[in-house]
Order: structure tokens, then sequence, then C-alpha cells
């Protein structure tokens, strides 16, 4: 397996900036907005969203915490019973901008599932989706309107974000099989 | 489940227990089949399932697709309909038997009967039986997943897994709390199960009652090891149990106990063991009152103690149904049939 870092912690830091003024450009201003993180790594993303924004609107951004895991359509055929976290949205979700912030976007089913667990919370005014990083492969027709980076991925790979209030520090990497492991040798 | 909501409530919060290890267990049929770990688990489950009961729409689609059978050879209220709850708040397909009125009365053995709701689609099966061991018997013949709601003089894991959670939401943590158990020990499930699940949480565990209603523990002469027993404190004077008491949980009086010869009279319990506003004076100022229920008002407990202030005994029936979602997902959310 190799490891190739694809984003070091500044240019996270610069994605983060861009996308939280974008929110906010694209929202005409910080009133209505509610961040939500889907844990797990969605949840330090959105805090830092909120700071950021805080910072240059002079607005706190409220800031909830999502766990799908009683959402999902692929727990019977994984045969795993995830460990479920508490959902927490500080306010009510009727008449805000919800947006949803996760580390990777890939098929799109935890996307659809968060939609779900919103719905049965409430009627969100609009929802929009933040992620840092969007690997391709949609299995649904789902798409994020504030993307850190584009990285093209083939399915045998995985990128991993990693969070300095998780992991220790701040950097994306791909992580590939390595050329010798493919069954023919072909790279 | 109340925030201060200064707006940014999440901010301060970092992800605990990040390495949390995979279910495995099928069943539920005691809490003495769970780790300190696991019971954590299921704590932070059911932290996740009360916030769904907090909602207006007290749904989720978790185990939509999924078929719960109740199956009680022995009567309740709370504990079946807080597990059918539990299981339609949770989207799955509830079925309930009691043994009156089904083929049990024709002699239909409890193995037969387990196989045929399993047939006929059982995911999760909940049995309460006057039989010790009767959830262990059908674990072993059927494929379903057995929850144990309550067998004989046994075990009711259900039950002390709740008061658990009643207390962490009192409390924070059970660690280092004196829990006095107040009565007839000796023939309860729940009282056994709560023995378990405190002492490995780290509460200390006092017993209090008549001695014909007690355990036998062993004597020094001839000691068992150690960890085949939890350690307990065993007190029949009241007055010296409740002296400093974080919790006091007395347990139902059943009255047959005085036909059996083992009471001389249940008013003679009631001078001696009931538990009054005077006798609950002596717990500690924030002591809570708990009961598995249902009471016999006046008999192990006074009314106004059972209806007062330190009373928690509403919160543990609402507690059971979050900690009874939370079994079911465990068990049955993620497996396949």
């Amino acid at each position: 397996m190799t490891e190739k870092i694809i984003m070091t912690a500044d240019d996270i830091r610069r994605a983060m900036v861009r996308i939280a003024h974008e929110m906010v450009e694209r929202n005409r201003g910080a009133e209505k907005l509610l961040l939500v993180g889907m844990h797990t790594r969605g949840v330090p993303l959105a805090n830092r969203l909120a700071s950021i924004i805080e910072g240059f609107e002079g607005k706190t951004v409220p800031n909830g915490i999502l766990d799908i895991g009683l959402y999902r359509d692929d727990l019977a055929s994984r045969g795993l019973t995830p460990h479920i976290h508490r959902t927490e949205i500080p306010v009510d979700i009727a008449g805000r901008y919800v947006v949803l912030v996760d580390d990777v976007l890939y098929t799109g089913r935890s996307i659809r599932a968060a939609m779900d667990a919103l719905f049965d919370l409430g009627r969100p005014e609009k929802i929009q989706l933040a992620v840092l990083i969007d690997r391709g492969h949609r299995e649904l027709p789902v798409r994020a309107d504030y993307v850190g980076k584009n990285i093209p991925t083939s399915r045998n790979e995985e990128v991993q974000v990693r969070m300095k209030e998780l992991d220790g520090k701040d950097e994306v990497v791909l992580i590939s099989p390595d050329s010798g492991q493919a069954a023919n040798g072909k790279p | 489940m109340s925030q201060e909501t200064d707006g940014n409530t999440a901010s301060a919060r970092t992800v605990e227990r990040m390495q949390v290890p995979q279910w495995r267990h099928r069943h539920v049929l005691d809490v003495d089949d769970l780790s300190r770990d696991e019971i954590e688990t299921v704590m932070e489950t059911t932290d996740a399932m009360s916030e769904v009961l907090a909602r207006e729409v007290k749904r989720v689609p978790t185990l939509r697709g999924k078929t719960v059978v109740t199956m009680f050879y022995e009567a309740s209220t709370r504990t079946k309909a807080s597990f059918e709850m539990a299981a339609k708040n949770l989207s799955a397909d509830v079925v309930s038997f009691a043994s009156s009125g089904s083929s049990v009365e024709k002699g239909e053995s409890l193995i037969d009967t387990l196989r045929t709701l399993e047939a006929l689609g059982a995911d999760a099966i909940i049995i309460r039986h006057r039989e010790s061991g009767a959830p262990y018997v059908a674990a072993r013949h059927v494929g379903a997943s057995i929850i144990n709601a309550g067998d004989g003089w046994h075990a009711h894991p259900s039950q002390a897994l709740l008061d658990l959670y009643t207390l962490r939401q009192r409390f924070g943590k059970v660690e280092g709390l004196r829990v006095v158990i107040l009565g007839d020990i000796l023939h309860s499930r729940v009282a056994r199960s709560n023995i378990w699940s405190l002492t490995t949480m780290g509460a200390d565990v006092v017993l209090c009652g008549p001695t014909t209603l007690l355990p036998q523990l062993p004597c020094r002469e001839t000691p068992l090891p150690g960890d085949l027993l939890p350690p307990v404190e065993v007190q029949p004077d009241i007055e010296r149990a409740l002296i400093g008491a974080d919790v006091v949980m007395p347990l139902r009086l059943q009255l047959e106990r005085q036909h059996a010869g083992l009471l001389p009279s249940i008013r003679e319990y009631t001078r001696m063991y009931r538990l009054t506003e005077e006798r609950l004076a002596l717990a500690r100022e924030t002591a809570v009152v708990m009961h598995p229920g249902p009471i016999n008002e006046g008999v192990e407990i006074a009314p106004g103690v059972a209806y007062g202030s330190r009373s928690v005994i509403q919160k543990q029936v609402s507690a059971g149904v979050a900690v009874r979602m939370a079994l079911l997902y465990l068990v049955i959310g993620g497996r396949a049939r």
C-alpha cells in the first residue's frame, strides 16, 4: 500500500477559508445558516467553518452533530453494527439553510441517509453540502455545493482525511495498492 | 438532551472512545455476559436513542423489514409495552404473544413455540419465562436473537441496564456510588442483574433485608474464589444500611413469601423494612429512590417516598424504552437473516 499526501495542512486551511467565504456569499449572509457536521470527521470540519465565518462575518453560526448510523441502507448487507453516537442539533431546523459538512463524498449514500435524518428532525428551508474531498463514483444523484478538492480515484483506492482534533495532524492522503499487488502485474 | 444553546455547542466536543470494538453478542441473556466496555457501548447507544425519543416523531427506519416477537409466559405491563414500543420506534414489525391464549395452553413446548416463531420470520424474540435459564435454552435452539425479559429468579438484564442509565443521567457516573438494594433479594432477578451491572461499573452495593430473604453468601471458613462473586456488603439492619446511601432501591415484596413461611407477617416486614421518609432521611441529601415496578404501595415503600421529589421511578420507565431500543439495534441492527 502506498500513501500519497494530496493535501497538506496549509492546503486544507486555505480550502476551508475559501469554502467558508463561498458559503456566506452564496447564502447572502450567515443569518440563517446551520452547519451540521456528519459524524465523525465532518464534526471538526464544521467547527472550523463556524470559527472561520465568525472571524470574518462577526456572526455566530449554530453548529450541530449528525450521526447517520440509524439511517444507513447498508447495515444488513455489511453485517456491521456501527457504534451510534448522539445526534445533537442545538437549534430548530425549520426555516434554516442547513449545510451538511462531511470529509469525503463518494457514493452519496451517506448524504442520502443524512437528508432522511434531517427531514425527520424538521423542515429545513434549504440543504446544501460542503465536503473537503469529492472522490467521484457517485451511485446516487447527489452533488456537493462546496468542494475543497476534487480527486479522481479508482475504487480500490482509499482517501483518508486526518484532522488534528482526532488524528493529531491535518492532512489528506490517497492510499493505493502497490502496483505489484495487481492481479496480472499491470501498474 | 437539553443543551445550553449558545449556538455553538458542538465546538468543544471531541469524539470519545474512537476504538469501539464491534458488538459481538447475538443475544442479551444477562448483564454478566457484558464487559465494562460493552456496557459503556449500551449506554452510549441509549444516549442516541434518547435523542430520538425527544423528537416530535419518535421513529427511525433502522429496523425496517425486521420482525420482533414478544413471548411472555409471565404477566408484565411495563417490560412488555416498553419492548414493543422500542421495536416500533425502530420501524420493526412487532408481534406479541402471551402464553395464555396461545398453543402453550395445548401443551406446546418452549422450543417448538420458538422454532415456530422463527419460521414465521422473527429476527428477535423477547422472552419472559418463570423458569430460570429458559432464554439460554432458547438461544441454543433457534437462530433468532433472544432477549431475556426476565427468567425466573435469575436475571433481568434490560432492567439492570435501564437502572444503570437512569443513575448515569442523574449522577454522571456510577463508580463509587453507595447503592442499597432493599427487600426480597433472594427471589429477585432484578436484584441479581443489578448486582452484576453495578459492581462491574464500580458502584458499592449493599444488600439489606430480612436474613430469610438474603442470598446465602459463603462464610469465611469456606471461601469461594473472589471472581465468582461480585463484592457486595450484606447488612440486615436497615438503618445501618441506609446511612450515606446515594441510591435506595426497594424491591417489590411478593405477598406469597409470607405463605412460604419466610416472613412472620407482612406487617412485621413493613415495620422493619418499609422505606419511609424517616429512613430515607438517613441517606445522603442527593440520594435517589428507584423501584423496578410494580409498587406494592405501603408495603415496601411509603407512597410519599414513591411519588416524592427524590423518586426517579418514572425516569426509569422512560429510560426503559431507550435502553431497549439500544439493545434491539445492537443485536439485530446489522444482521442479515
